[in-house]
Order: C-alpha cells, then sequence, then structure tokens
C-alpha cells in the first residue's frame, strides 16, 4: 500500500482530511446555488452553524485564510466556489496562499511558462 | 489487527420488515424463515463482532440511474434511512465506522478496484432489514457498519468474478488494518427471483441449494457464471447472488457452515441464511 | 451456459442500457415517488405529474392503464416501477399477478410450488 507523502506546501486531501473537511466542503458546494450565496452573505454565522462547521473551519473563513482552511479540510474545487462568491480569481487565491500579490503570482506563472 | 470472524447470507426483502413490523413473525407463512434466526443471533451475540461489512444493493433510495455506482463504500460514522415511497417504517440511524472504511477504500483502490466512496449514503432496505433481522427491536446501535453496495439493477453491472474479487480485496484490506476489531461481513440479498415481466414469480430451489453448497465448499464455481447466465437460471433478480458471492470472497482457508436454513417462498424469492465461519488468519 | 452473450429470455426485459436511457423519464418519475408530497402531487393531476418529467405517451399511457408490462418495454426499472405500486397500494404479489395474467391467489400458489421445487 502506498503511504501517503509529505509534499511541503501541498495538503492531500486524503480520507482522514476528507473526513475533517465534509462540512466546510459541503457549505461550499452549496455555493452552486444563487439563494444559497445570499444566504451566507446575508448572515455568515447562522449559514457556519447550519452546516455545523469545526470551531477551526469557522475561523479560517471569517480570516478568508485559503491555507487554514485546506488544513482543516478544504478541497480546492469547493474553496474555489468561496472564492468565486468573494468575487476572486484564481490567480488572487494563489496570491493568498503564496504571500505574494496577485500581479506577482500572475508573473510567478508566467516565468514558469518560459522555456 | 482487525479479523474476520465469519460471515453470514441473509434475504434483505421489505416484506420481511413490514412482518416485523406487524408482529407476524409466528404466523403459518413467516414462522418457518423466522425459525431460521435464534441460532445466528445467538452466534453475533456470543462472538460479539465490532464491526459489520454489509454487502447489498440499493433499490432507489440514495441512488438513481443518473449516476449509478458500479461499487460504492461507505466511509461515514452514520448513516440514515429515509421514506422509501411505499410504507415499510422508516428506522433509526446506523452507526459507522469511518476510520476502518477509508482504510479499506484506499486498499481497494491500490488493488485496482476504483470504487465510489460516499461520506453520506441514505441506506434502504437492503441494509436495514438484514440488522433488524439479527438484533430485533433495531437494537444494533453498538454495532458499526460499513456499507458496501453493489450495481444489481443496470447492466452492465459487475460479474461474480469481480464481486468475488473484491471481497477477496476487502478480505485482505481488513487483515492489514492495525486496531484489533473483530469483523463479520454479511451477504445480503434474495436468492432466485424475478419481480418484472411476464415470467415473474420465478423460483429455483435447486439453484439455490446448489449456491449455497458452492458458497461453503467451492464458491470460485460460481464464478463460471455471467449475470446473464444468472438471469436466465436464476430469474432477473437472481443477480442479487452477486453480493453473497462478495460475502464469500472476504473468507479465506477452510469454510465450515455452522448453520443454514433455506425456505422459499417469502414475498417472491427464495432465502437463504447461512453462517459461515473461516480459518482466522495468523496473528 | 456461462458466457456473458446477451440473450432474450422470455417473459424477461433485462434492465441494460437500451432500456435505461428509454426509460430514463420514467423512472426518475417513479424514483420521486421517495417523497410524500411528489406522491400526493402525482394523485392529485397524473398526467401534469407525467408531463413533469416529459414521459412518452406510451409511458403515459402504461401508467394511466396500470399497465406493468408496458412500463418494462418501455424502459422501467423494477425497483422505481416498484414505487409507482406502492403509491397504488399494490404489493409484490399484486404486481405478479398483474403480469403473469394470474389471480393473486394463483400467482401465491405458483409461487409455493416454486419454492418446493414442483415446478
Amino acid at each position: 500500500m502506498s503511504q501517503t507523502v509529505n509534499i511541503p506546501g501541498t495538503i492531500m486531501l486524503d480520507g482522514p482530511m476528507a473526513t475533517k473537511g465534509y462540512p466546510l466542503n459541503k457549505m461550499c458546494y452549496s455555493f452552486n446555488n444563487a439563494a444559497a450565496r445570499n444566504e451566507f452573505k446575508e448572515d455568515e454565522e447562522a449559514y457556519y452553524e447550519k452546516f455545523k462547521l469545526t470551531e477551526d473551519q469557522r475561523d479560517a473563513m471569517r480570516k478568508r485564510d485559503v491555507i487554514a482552511m485546506l488544513e482543516a479540510g478544504g478541497s480546492i474545487y469547493y474553496l474555489a466556489k468561496f472564492a468565486g462568491l468573494l468575487g476572486l480569481s484564481v490567480q488572487d487565491v494563489g496570491g493568498l496562499q503564496t504571500g505574494m500579490s496577485t500581479e506577482e503570482f500572475k508573473a510567478f506563472l508566467v516565468k514558469q511558462g518560459e522555456v | 489487527m482487525a479479523n474476520i470472524i465469519g460471515g453470514i447470507t441473509t434475504s434483505h426483502i421489505p416484506a420481511i420488515a413490514n412482518a416485523m413490523a406487524n408482529g407476524l413473525e409466528d404466523t403459518p407463512y413467516w414462522k418457518p424463515f423466522f425459525d431460521g434466526y435464534p441460532p445466528v443471533r445467538d452466534w453475533l451475540n456470543e462472538k460479539k463482532p465490532d464491526v459489520i461489512i454489509l454487502f447489498y444493493n440499493d433499490h432507489g433510495l440514495e441512488f438513481f440511474i443518473d449516476k449509478k455506482p458500479t461499487f460504492a463504500i461507505g466511509v461515514a460514522d452514520e448513516y440514515h434511512n429515509a421514506d422509501e415511497g411505499w410504507g415499510i417504517p422508516t428506522i433509526p440511524p446506523v452507526t459507522g465506522e469511518s476510520d476502518l472504511s477509508w482504510h479499506i477504500a484506499n486498499s481497494l483502490v491500490e488493488d485496482g478496484f476504483d470504487m465510489t466512496i460516499c461520506q453520506e449514503m441514505k441506506v434502504d432496505h437492503g441494509l436495514t432489514v438484514p440488522l433488524n433481522l439479527m438484533w430485533p427491536g433495531h437494537n444494533y446501535g453498538h454495532v458499526k457498519v460499513i456499507p458496501v453496495c453493489i450495481n444489481c439493477e443496470q447492466h452492465p453491472m459487475p460479474q461474480p468474478k469481480r464481486t468475488f474479487a473484491l471481497g477477496q480485496a476487502i478480505g485482505r484490506a481488513v487483515q492489514s488494518f492495525d486496531d484489533d476489531l473483530k469483523v463479520a461481513v454479511f451477504g445480503t440479498g434474495g436468492m432466485s427471483h424475478q419481480l418484472d415481466g411476464e415470467r415473474a414469480g420465478i423460483i429455483n430451489r435447486e439453484f439455490d441449494l446448489m449456491c449455497l453448497d458452492k458458497l461453503v465448499s467451492d464458491p470460485e464455481d460460481l464464478t463460471k457464471y455471467s449475470n446473464f447466465d444468472l438471469a436466465e437460471i436464476a430469474g432477473a433478480q437472481g443477480v442479487e447472488l452477486n453480493m453473497l458471492i462478495a460475502m464469500r470472497g472476504c473468507l479465506i482457508g477452510d469454510v465450515k457452515e455452522l448453520h443454514r436454513n433455506y425456505h422459499a417462498p417469502i414475498s417472491n424469492t427464495g432465502s437463504g441464511l447461512m453462517l459461515l465461519e473461516h480459518t482466522m488468519p495468523e496473528k | 451456459m456461462a458466457t456473458n452473450e446477451k440473450r432474450d429470455i422470455p417473459g424477461t426485459y433485462l434492465f441494460d442500457s437500451t432500456m435505461a436511457k428509454k426509460g430514463y423519464g420514467l423512472n426518475k418519475m417513479c424514483f420521486s415517488f421517495n417523497n410524500q408530497e411528489a406522491r400526493d402531487e402525482f394523485n392529485a393531476d397524473p398526467d401534469a405529474y407525467c408531463d413533469k418529467f416529459n414521459l412518452t405517451e406510451a409511458q403515459k399511457k402504461a401508467i394511466k392503464e396500470k399497465d406493468i408490462i408496458a412500463m418494462l418495454r418501455e424502459g422501467g426499472s423494477i425497483y422505481y416501477l416498484a414505487k409507482y405500486a406502492g403509491l397504488l397500494k399494490l404489493n409484490m404479489q399484486d404486481i405478479g399477478a398483474l403480469q403473469t395474467g394470474m389471480s393473486v391467489e394463483e400467482f401465491k400458489d405458483m409461487l409455493v410450488k416454486n419454492g418446493r421445487g414442483e415446478v
């Protein structure tokens, strides 16, 4: 059986993480619906309660701390929906996670694409 | 390490739930069926398994044919039943075993079985009826259940040789789990039956009895059948034999039959109750 | 024997890819009967409810006439049709009788004989 590998700066969504992150991911998955997005915007705390987020997850959400969301079991595909709700692009999210500005992050992407 | 202590085959039809809800166990129609169960209940109460791995098929509660998993496994800590449309009583939640479930899921995918992994899964009579048969009065809250759901509805469905191999892979997965847990495996489903078509009502007693014999002594012989063979010989829903075959795949070495009760008909089906023990792996 | 070749089994409608596609709307409607509100909505106006799921004319006719065999021919899967049967308060022996042209008692007798291995 392959062991879970430790890749620095990478949080794998495996069994324990998926179990831990389930409420957070379920909440973010609900953001597919406009009604859910509006409900969240009206009262974030009530919406966390509705999905029974853990304290760590609520805290990460309040701080818009993407890394903390990942550490709390968030799956990037659902977190991306939260980012969308906040009007953030994938590059904005990249910047937030790496501590770069969005412009720096974009430049970083371009540089890697160069031969 | 975790150990499989034995396997059980049982019917799971909704008519049993109705019979139990209405206290019909001792009526002439039902008595020959229910009389088979006390020895199996005694075994469970004596051996006290911590976990039940339960092979069943969903009949349109959790899964619809918009997305129909071939093999699905539950990894939750709790499962709920719900209204199935035709009035059998909804039952209390079933306790899950998330850690072992995930371990099995990991091991299966590693082993080439690409499971659908479910953190939420409504469980229907296919799962709940057997539990209530073993612990009447819905007294199964102390047992942790791992649901393994096999497509028995829509062709293409997994062939017997594949479900047998799935059982073998689950057996290996359980053995490689570090915690000391006692695990029993249930293979549930009607034996021969056909609910649909002008051919509705066929039961093949001889074939069912042969299958029970082979499940003890020579399960690989059953893997020569295709699902179309089973439909022809044992009725369109005779393919539920796959769940019994999967259960048997989990057992190793010398398999001993401790108890059997075949009875037909209950509702439209042949019912095969069997209790098996096997050679326990070396510690 | 022991081949996975598709075959015709008389009186049997195997639910395969062709049927699954053809019967999708019908099965989806019957799947909805898991919910009490859906059952109530159907009972209030069966035709409108069939239209909601885009049933074909043949499927609507089969539902209206409670013709199980016709439902199977139109792609119905027995597990979902069973929910429609439940809505009609029919059990599996009633359904068996309807499909085989027997009375319910005759069908039950046949099951008993089959169970004894007499047939």
